[in-house]
């Protein structure tokens, strides 16, 4: 049982469900009596508040109640960040649940409304008048530095809301270097977009004093820890859960004023109240992703050593910070700028900066996209500069084999790898001499065909406590698992992580099923609902199965252990002559008596004779602390051609070659390959956010934010190699975020060698059409070649 | 306004609903709030990203964009009644075999888009089946294992006796 269940591409017993139109997302609750709830938004980036008029609504049946930021001032705790990162002199702002004075983004709520339909409450936002005084905007976060800039917080001169450096000290390299490359990149606001709104649901409980909230959120005990400071209530009359949850990558995460109102409105109004988001909504509230600017210099010989990389990044926070805000352009970009590279000398330096724009926190990678688009960037740029194949620079500079554990000049430890042989398959699997053949005749007819690499790692599986605790995440990164065994031998899981898509519904079963011995069908996995489990910290930075599943590894072991003892005194023979082999307990060396756990698990429940030190019952809980993050790695390559007439990147082949440890679920991880590399992709080719000057969200609809299609992909290749992380009990490694890291900097590169005969080096995200073909208008203009 | 209803008929997943609705409701809404379909989801406001797409008639729409009232005298096909008499479609058996759903969200509409398809153009290749998911946002799968999936049901549908989508309409009549 044991070898066909783990890497068995099992289909997901999620699927059941959903195919048949039978999930439960947050929106799909109804409740008796339930009252819709909706929030009056700020047209203006940077206004304040003269005054609010609710008259009309006095004419409008069905209109139950409006909150103001007045009304709720004081009644209300200030929304949080839980990332203080240390030593960055950060600002933690008051972020009210609604604005009481001035309004500082487009989107920012100004009143709440309740009312009992739908519908009334569509005619109710229109219906509420707000007089604004408008005060000039800064959306961009190098203007909002400068002397002179509208002022978001009294607290943050010049908006800077964080300062902060980590590394080495790099002048002695830069000293010795043949050549320093420097380039500034900018990268892209993206809007994350998850295909379910964000929605909450609130029922307070009269009898009890309990509040339940309904929320689309990845990590319901985090918004339970939260909303209990915010709302002032005790943490253990507040429930909080998340049903079917329908995708985050990152911007569910982060707890809002929307739900924190709804639970206000519930207990306040003792009648359920629901919120959804529209999606228009959507793109002016929910958090948004990357917006980088960043300074790099690299410096290196001109044989092709990368002796040190340094970095000065300026990342746009928006107008708040949000719950995981400051941690992502620090901690996890900062920390890992040299990549997967053996660099001696390293540093970055990282300002985070308001503006009056949405709030920026995690999006899918959160941070390490960012970091690994610079060193990849940076790579090819460097090999172009000095005359080398940029494979060839990545050969010479790639961490070895033999060198792990590798701690890099920020003082992390990659656990453990073969970078190498990620590359060598990729070039294989392309055959590579061939494609730069082809390539070289195509330029020969005037075609431009690129090839672009990125040889990736990334810091996930989120994480160790004590590491948690020193870069100031405010919450610690174990996670818990409980399995129960029932009398009659069926299994619940309940996990603190809380998948929403990733399929552990299936995995976390494929674990138990193996560790157990007993059938899948056999085993329930129960996630997301602060009632049900004891505490977790949810699923983000792609730590579900490494830390998650590492919990449930030790819970499950827990259980055989017990259930041994007990097999032992049923078999009359003692413990260390017990072996357990598929579901069945043997005494050593015959096969012919046994006991099944499930045969185990009733004598267990029933206690009528168990050793005298045995306690009746089977289930073990695990709280799992890793001792590291891990570190999955890999070869991206991306082939494109570039219509110089209509400046059209096409997408020829895509090429995935990770490797994230042992493989529970291939189809699976190949899922999550596919999902990342296309999110990734969307930044490099298709997506970006647009402010105007005045603050205005231009690209605020799936009008005008483009969203990658299927139209514009070229048919997948995934490969996978296998080195387990030393140090967690599954040996995984975590796959939800590598495709994005890798892509967006191989389909860039690819585009960027495409175009390298007519001496274009660099472009801005995203690469669309308008972009590339004036840039190659230009340099036919200005004499390059054609 | 609120006050106002319409009176309304329509075939749904084989059985004969009647009701009434204010004048403004949206199909997909009246789905969802009156009869407790949620499994056709509202994904935006524009009518771009197709998680609400039911079959009217027969023809792959999203429910977004048409008014509960003018399905009137319509049948409509949602995703709880793609399955029929205890058997998944051609199309709910490959999106679950070839993976092509993570979140779900997406997916309600993303096989009712399919079935249509199936049905309309049972031996599209890979570039029509992407060109024709262009109504469809899905942030999950990359679109990779849905196009796999509608592959794959054309496969089995093809294999089978019964044409998918007539068995999913089972029972019609008005």
């Amino acid at each position: 049982m044991s070898q066909a269940v783990l890497g068995a591409r099992v289909q997901r017993k999620e699927d059941a469900r959903l195919v048949r139109g039978r999930g439960r997302y947050t929106d799909d609750i109804r409740l008796p009596g339930m009252l819709y709830a909706g929030v009056v938004r700020s047209p203006y980036a940077h206004a304040r508040i003269r005054a609010i008029d609710t008259r009309a609504l006095e004419k409008l049946d069905g209109v139950v109640r409006v909150y103001t930021g007045q009304d709720l001032k004081g009644r209300l705790g200030s929304i949080p960040t839980a990332w203080i990162p240390p030593d960055s002199d950060l600002k933690t702002v008051e972020h009210p649940a609604l604005a009481y004075d001035k309004v500082r983004y487009v989107g920012d709520g100004v009143a709440l409304v309740v009312a009992t339909s739908r519908g009334v409450l569509e005619d109710a936002l229109e219906a509420i008048r707000v007089d604004y005084e408008p005060l000039p905007a800064v959306y961009d976060q190098l203007a909002a530095m400068k002397q002179g800039a509208p002022q978001l917080h009294q607290d943050a001169p010049q908006n800077v809301a964080l300062h902060w450096r980590a590394g080495t000290d790099t002048e002695d390299a830069f000293r010795r270097a043949d050549v320093v490359v420097r380039r500034t990149f900018r990268q892209q606001r993206l809007i994350p977009n998850p295909m379910e709104p964000r929605c909450a649901v609130a029922q307070y409980d009269e009898a009890t004093g309990e509040l339940t909230v309904w929320a689309t959120t990845q990590n319901p005990h985090i918004h339970r820890f939260l909303m209990a400071n915010i709302l002032g209530m005790p943490e253990h009359k507040l429930r909080v859960v998340a049903q079917d949850v329908g995708g985050g990558f990152g911007s569910k995460i982060a707890c809002y004023p929307d739900e924190v109102l709804v639970g206000y409105a519930a207990r306040d109004l003792r009648a359920p109240v629901k919120w959804t988001e529209t999606r228009s909504e959507h793109f002016l509230v929910t958090t948004h992703g990357r917006d980088h600017v960043d300074e790099v210099e690299l410096a290196g010989t001109k044989d092709g050593r990368i002796l040190a990389v340094r970095v000065r990044a300026y990342a746009n926070l928006g107008a708040y910070l949000s719950t995981a805000g400051p941690g992502v352009p620090t901690i996890l970009f900062g920390l890992i700028v040299n990549g997967a590279y053996d660099i001696e000398a390293a540093s970055s330096e990282v300002y985070g900066i308001f503006t009056n724009t949405t709030p920026v926190d995690a999006y899918r990678g959160a941070g390490r996209p960012e970091a690994t688009y610079l060193i990849e960037r940076m790579i090819d740029s460097y090999a172009r500069e000095i005359g080398m194949d940029p494979v060839e620079v990545r050969r010479r500079n790639l961490v070895k084999k033999d060198q792990f554990p590798y701690t890099n000049p920020f003082g992390l430890t990659y656990d453990s790898g073969d970078y190498h042989q990620t590359l060598d398959l990729a070039l294989k699997t392309l055959d590579y001499d061939a494609l730069r053949q082809e390539q070289a005749a195509l330029r020969q007819q005037g075609k431009y065909l690129g090839i672009g690499f990125s040889t990736y790692v990334e810091m996930c599986g989120l994480g160790p406590s004590q590491v948690a605790g020193a870069v100031g995440f405010q919450g610690g990164l174990w996670e818990s698992a409980l399995v129960r065994v029932h009398p009659t031998g069926k299994v619940t899981v309940f996990t603190g992580a809380s998948p929403h898509g990733q399929g552990e519904e299936t995995t976390f079963a494929q674990i138990v099923a193996d560790r157990l011995g007993v059938p899948l069908d056999d085993i329930e996995v129960v996630h997301g609902d602060t009632d049900r489990i004891s505490m977790g910290w949810g699923t983000y930075g792609s730590r579900t199965t490494a830390v998650g599943g590492g919990a449930l590894a030790l819970a499950a072991d827990r259980v055989v252990a017990k259930a041994k003892r007990l097999a032992a005194h049923m078999l009359e023979v003692p413990e260390a002559a017990v072996e357990f082999e598929q579901g069945r307990f043997y005494p050593e060396g015959d096969r012919r008596r046994g006991v099944s756990l499930q045969e185990v698990t009733l004598q267990a429940y029933l206690a009528w004779n168990l050793p005298s030190d045995l306690e009746p019952g089977l289930e073990a809980s695990a709280f799992y602390d890793p001792t590291n993050f891990t570190y999955p790695f890999g070869t991206h390559v991306a082939v494109v051609s570039v219509d110089a007439e209509t400046g059209e990147v096409r997408l020829l082949r895509y090429l995935a070659v990770d490797d994230c440890g042992p493989v529970i679920n291939p189809m699976i991880v190949e899922g999550q390959v596919h999902g990342g590399v296309v999110q990734g992709i969307g930044q490099a080719l298709f997506e970006g956010a647009r402010y105007d000057q005045d603050g205005q969200l231009l690209t605020a609809s799936f009008l005008d934010y483009a969203m990658p299609k299927a139209r514009s992909l070229p048919r997948l290749e995934t490969l996978h190699t296998v080195t387990p992380s030393p140090h967690n009990p599954l040996g995984v490694k975590g796959v939800g975020e590598t495709g994005t890291i890798a892509s967006t900097p191989a389909v860039v590169n690819a585009v960027m060698d495409a175009l390298s005969p007519l001496g274009i080096t660099d472009l801005p995200m995203p690469l669309s059409p308008p972009v590339v073909w004036e840039a190659i208008q230009a340099a036919r203009q200005s004499g390059g070649v054609s | 306004m609120a006050d106002e209803r319409v009176a309304l008929q329509l075939v749904i997943n084989g059985r004969l609903v009647r009701g009434d609705v204010e004048p403004r409701t949206l199909l997909a809404y009246y789905l969802r709030d009156e009869l407790g379909l949620t499994g056709t989801h509202v994904g935006c406001d524009t009518s771009q990203c197709g998680a609400c797409t039911v079959l009217l008639d027969g023809l792959a729409v999203k429910s977004c964009t048409v008014l509960a009232v003018q399905a009137d005298g319509c049948r409509v096909t949602t995703v709880e009644g793609l399955a029929s008499g205890g058997h998944l479609h051609p199309v709910q058996r490959a999106f679950q075999e070839e993976h092509g759903l993570q979140c779900g969200f997406c997916t309600p509409g993303a096989m009712m888009l399919a079935a249509w398809l199936v049905e309309q153009e049972p031996h599209a290749d890979e570039r029509a089946i992407r060109e024709a998911l262009d109504g469809l946002i899905c942030r999950c799968t990359g679109y990779e294992n849905i196009v796999r999936a509608i592959q794959r049901a054309q496969a089995l549908s093809e294999a089978s006796e019964e044409p998918g989508l007539q068995r999913a309409e089972g029972g019609r009549g008005r």
